[in-house]
């Protein structure tokens, strides 16, 4: 895919001797929204981490609009517009909400978010603006996450395990939510591993398995069969 | 009253140990790495100033001008070129490193300064006291360096809490991989934290060298009165660390009031008897 905003090519990752990648290829198109599906395991977080520059690989692994990043530092690929929401929320334990908000548009990036925007789009976090971000409930701590990487005005935003341990009601909110974060023509790679769920906001699915890439189609195009073969190996 | 002035010279001592200590606790915070060199950093700073005022031939309160900066570069290029290698999970590196600086720093001074105590000499001032109500008097010097301990711990204090570098410190601080992931480069970072903390190191080595005679080798005890400040009041917390180092300058007076030989001591005991009573100190704010 010549026109695609990010491809990874061939990429193999490994921690110390552990391989947790092999060939992995995956592509996306500006304003494109993808899923990568897979059990835990699969290498879902590896290759986010390989991404945003978290885990060094070879340069011409990841390229991102046509330059290598694959050696890039994350600060530095932060820069260039890839913004994540990591699993786990990790938000900065010592900072307020606001200040979580705030440190997440730190490099100064224009575009439509601000923190105005983003108090807007989730109510709850203006009025608890001034507490210790981890002291707010694991929805409200998910929001302050999306909230954050929104605030880099980023051009790719990567969700990590978005829904992995909220409660189901949270989990749809936050979906409900999507649509106004990613409507602006937002690029966008969801991993999940609920199934129903990533396919209901992508156009196109990646299933992993065990390091590799073990399915790819539209989201229209696949099958229950063809994804629970891929995702489970049987 | 000569008990009542033990104590308040003692107050005003305790800005001085705060100094010392403020910047031990500024990198401990941001980077969980204990600098052993700190003291050395002041009594280098001492005799950086000490070189600047006879060439200059300018007041060693002036000088203060050039070496606050000079430090604070020191501390930068001395982060990004040799301590940020050590930082990882391990806590012993880092520690190695700097006990290693520490005797670079001491022998390079005894080479270039000579084992002879040195003294600055700023001018009038040292000698200046105000009379207050009960036949006391407090000296200027001492005073003035008390107020700008506390004016440097409230301004270490807004630039941690308040400032957009001190989010970024505790950003860091927090969460090392995530911080690099909204753009913050903790080498820089961190590079920021030790440059800050030297310059802090900087004031303090030129009030030491105004207050008293200071040689190569006096580092290491520096470095633990500002240790015993940092812990008394309570890791992590820079008003905490002003409060440790009163505690210990009106221990160490009070100690000397009682016997000329104890002053040293007894800033030791009450040190030990906090640790014993509170052992995460006196208003602990990180664990």
């Amino acid at each position: 895919m010549p026109d695609a905003l990010l491809a990874t090519r061939e990429l193999d990752a490994f921690y110390g001797d552990f391989q947790a990648l092999f060939g992995v290829e995956i592509a996306i198109e500006p304003g494109e929204v993808i899923a990568i599906i897979g059990a835990n395991g699969a290498g879902k977080t590896t290759l986010m981490r390989s991404i945003t520059g978290l885990l060094n690989n070879s340069p011409e692994m990841v390229t991102y609009r046509g330059h290598e990043i694959g050696s890039l530092r994350a600060d530095l690929i932060a820069r260039r517009g890839i913004a994540m929401v990591p699993e786990g929320r990790q938000l900065f334990q010592s900072l307020s909400v606001e200040e979580n908000l705030i440190i997440g548009g730190q490099m100064g990036r224009k575009g439509p978010w601000t923190l105005e925007r983003i108090f807007e789009l989730f109510p709850v976090l203006k009025e608890r603006r001034a507490v210790p971000a981890t002291a707010l409930s694991g929805g409200q701590q998910q929001m302050v996450a999306i909230g954050r990487a929104l605030m880099s005005n980023p051009d790719l935003l990567l969700f990590d395990e978005i829904s992995l341990g909220l409660a189901p009601i949270i989990i749809k909110s936050i979906y409900d939510a999507l649509p106004n974060i990613i409507g602006d023509g937002m690029s966008t790679i969801i991993v999940e591993q609920d199934i129903a769920k990533a396919l209901s906001v992508a156009t196109r699915v990646y299933c992993m398995q065990e390091g590799r890439i073990s399915l790819e189609g539209r989201s229209d195009a696949l099958s229950r069969e063809q994804i629970s073969a891929a995702y489970f190996g049987v | 009253m000569d008990w009542i002035n033990a104590i308040i010279q003692g107050i005003l001592l305790g800005g001085l140990y705060a100094l010392f200590a403020a910047g031990l606790s500024l990198i401990f915070g941001v980077m969980r790495l204990v600098n052993i060199a700190h003291g050395d950093f002041i009594v280098l700073a001492a005799f950086l100033a000490l070189s600047t005022t006879t060439l200059l031939g300018i007041n060693p309160l002036m000088a203060l001008v050039i070496i606050v900066p000079v430090m604070a570069g020191i501390g930068y290029v001395l982060q990004r070129s040799v301590l940020n290698q050590t930082l990882g999970d391990d806590i012993l590196p880092p520690l190695l490193v700097t006990f290693g600086l520490s005797i670079i720093i001491q022998n390079a001074l005894l080479e270039i300064y000579s084992a002879d105590p040195q003294k600055m000499n700023a001018g009038p001032i040292e000698t200046a006291s105000i009379a207050v109500p009960g036949g006391l008097n407090i000296g200027v010097l001492p005073l003035l360096m008390f107020v700008v301990a506390v004016a440097v711990i409230a301004g270490l204090q807004w630039i941690f809490y308040r400032s957009a570098l001190g989010r970024a410190f505790r950003a860091v601080s927090d969460k090392q991989d995530i911080a690099q992931l909204i753009g913050l480069n903790k080498a820089h970072v961190f590079g920021l934290a030790m440059a800050l903390s030297l310059a802090v190191v900087g004031i303090a080595g030129v009030f030491l060298g105004i207050r008293t005679s200071f040689d190569p080798s006096i580092g290491p005890g520096r470095l633990i009165f500002g240790f015993e400040a940092v812990i008394i009041g309570g890791l992590g917390n820079l008003w905490g660390t002003l409060i440790g180092g009163i505690i210990l300058g009106v221990s160490q007076n009070i100690g000397a009031q009682i016997n000329p030989g104890w002053q040293l001591l007894a800033g030791h005991i009450a040190f030990l008897i906090v640790l014993a009573v509170k052992p995460r100190g006196l208003f602990p704010r990180i664990d």
